[in-house]
């Protein structure tokens, strides 16, 4: 049986009084990718949220490769393994590119994967982050979180924003992690782009789960798509 | 190596005009003007690299600067031993302020700074041993050979205290400290999620640019011969320090001290000319001309007119 990367065990989640994750509950197996798919305010980002550390779990339970994170700070979540490529980017503006990666680097070097994996990356070095178009941020992006070495790598929406051309390369670029053997929860809008990676998928909607399982079973369900998603 | 070679002509130059012939007002007006450069340069380790906004430096300025006091009136210490305990005191403080504040973000942790500093007053003007509201006299020691007044002395000290946290703070700048700095003011939450050790490099900052403003204090009461809380603890260090870099431009070393320069000097110079009471206007104006039309200071400007010449 292959092993669980990450899971949550009934999370509970509240901005202040307002209750946005209800009992959210679902799995990643090691090497495989998992969409998190929901329509905007279903509570995909503040997954994201909780299981990074930003907005600790009132109730349930996270586990990373079995290992209880959910008190942790959200730096020490990223040493546990956990790798995120936020949401709209958030690449260090006034960084160059060598020192966006290298500031996030943990343990194995990192640096030549990444160049090899964004060759455009290598050719700005010297330039500063804030100076990228939208797609070569948002390659820093996921090239600061491998940098750490994740065992998770979370990606918030990769392809928001960006042209059709780019998206395809980032669809592209999750492929061959995921052949490397990565462990990756993606969560997106772009619902064609995340089954055509997922091998699981989890639907939210207003903050529950409304189906979790693999991601061929979800495809062809033509009315929990529409349902949930109102798409496609 | 080029960097400390011409800090070593520095100090070779300043030690030649402390035992020249020059006016002795000069040494009075310059230690003003090197203390602020030591201020600014350790204001922004924090306030530039990291963005994080302190207008506590005169709790770390008078703590070492008390500090220095009652080593001084308890032992009769030598300088050398007032300034290490006045870098001990002021980074103990910034170690304590920065475990209790640095938590907090933006807003909240400027008005904490500002928090501190009342705080310290209140204390010293409670304790009687270092002379309370009233202020204590202090009875200088001999001056040291070949310096033949106590001004020229502590100016050539200043001078190289200031070479020595300006060579900290461009060391910061360039290390991995700096580097996760930079990424804390440009956002920290990403900064965290990617596994920078942001407390640890703020706590990191807070020390060692508490201790600088507290080795920058602690000559203060013999270059006075006297010390008592008010002036101590005025306010008027936490603006300067913050605006000097702000004047300057905060991403390089060199800007705080570029603008250390440019303002206490005009500081000087309007206290001599005009009044006291005008050279915290300066400040004043200097500072809000800059962050509205020269956010990036003297240094962005210069960077600029680079560009624009070259084409």
């Amino acid at each position: 049986m292959a092993t669980e990367a990450l899971a949550l065990d009934g999370i509970d989640a509240l901005y202040g009084d307002s209750h946005v994750l209800h009992s959210v509950t679902f799995s990643l197996q090691e090497g495989h990718v998992l969409a998190l798919l929901g329509r905007n305010g279903a509570g995909k980002t503040t997954c994201m949220n909780a299981i990074i550390g930003f907005l600790p779990a009132r109730k349930g339970e996270i586990r990373v490769f079995g290992e209880r994170v959910g008190r942790l700070s959200p730096e020490a979540i990223a040493r546990k393994g956990v790798g995120l490529v936020p949401q709209g980017r958030r690449v260090f503006p006034t960084l160059t590119v060598k020192e966006n990666l290298i500031v996030a680097a943990r343990g194995k070097n990192q640096l030549d994967h990444v160049f090899e994996l964004f060759p455009r990356l290598k050719e700005r070095t010297e330039q500063h982050a804030g100076s990228l178009s939208g797609g070569e941020q948002q390659m820093l992006a996921i090239g600061r979180a491998l940098m750490g070495n994740p065992r998770v790598l979370l990606m918030d929406e990769p392809s928001e924003g960006l042209a059709p051309l780019i998206v395809a390369e980032v669809g592209r670029t999750i492929a061959r992690l995921k052949a490397e053997g990565q462990s990756i929860v993606l969560v997106e809008q772009n619902v064609k782009l995340a089954f055509d990676l997922a091998d699981e998928v989890a639907i939210l909607n207003t903050g529950r789960v409304a189906f979790a399982g693999p991601a061929s079973a979800a495809r062809d369900n033509e009315s929990l798509i529409t349902q949930h998603l109102g798409v496609f | 190596m080029r960097f400390w070679i011409g800090a070593l002509l520095l100090a070779i130059a300043a030690g030649a005009l402390a035992v020249s012939g020059v006016n002795e007002y000069f040494f009075f007006a310059a230690y003003v003007v090197i203390t602020y450069i030591v201020l600014a340069t350790a204001w922004n380790i924090l306030g530039g690299y990291a963005g994080y906004v302190n207008f506590g430096t005169p709790a770390f300025f008078g703590s070492g600067a008390y500090a220095a006091v009652v080593l001084f009136q308890a032992l009769g210490a030598p300088l050398v031993v007032q300034i290490a305990a006045g870098t001990a005191m002021g980074a103990a403080l910034g170690f304590g302020v920065g475990v209790m504040t640095l938590r907090l973000r933006g807003i909240f942790f400027a008005i904490a700074t500002v928090a501190v500093v009342f705080i310290m007053e209140t204390l010293m003007i409670n304790w009687r041993y270092v002379g309370g509201a009233t202020g204590l006299q202090l009875q200088r020691p001999e001056v040291m050979a070949p310096f033949a007044t106590y001004a020229r002395m502590l100016f050539f000290v200043m001078t190289v205290m200031a070479i020595a946290a300006v060579g900290i703070a461009r060391y910061i700048q360039t290390s991995w400290v700096g580097r996760g700095l930079r990424a804390v003011r440009d956002s920290e939450e990403a900064a965290e999620a990617n596994g920078v050790p942001t407390l640890k490099l703020k706590l990191i900052a807070c020390v060692v640019s508490g201790g600088l403003m507290g080795a920058a204090g602690a000559p203060m009461p013999m270059y006075l011969s006297f010390i008592e809380p008010a002036s101590t603890f005025s306010l008027n260090y936490a603006i300067g320090a913050l605006a000097a870099p702000m004047i300057g431009g905060t991403i390089h070393w060199l800007g705080p001290v570029i603008g250390a320069i440019v303002l206490a000097s005009l500081q000087q110079i309007v206290t001599v000319t005009i009044s006291g009471e005008m050279n915290v206007l300066v400040v004043g104006v200097l500072l809000v001309l800059f962050v509205v039309l020269a956010p990036d200071g003297i240094l962005g400007l210069f960077k600029r007119w680079l560009k624009s010449s070259s084409r």
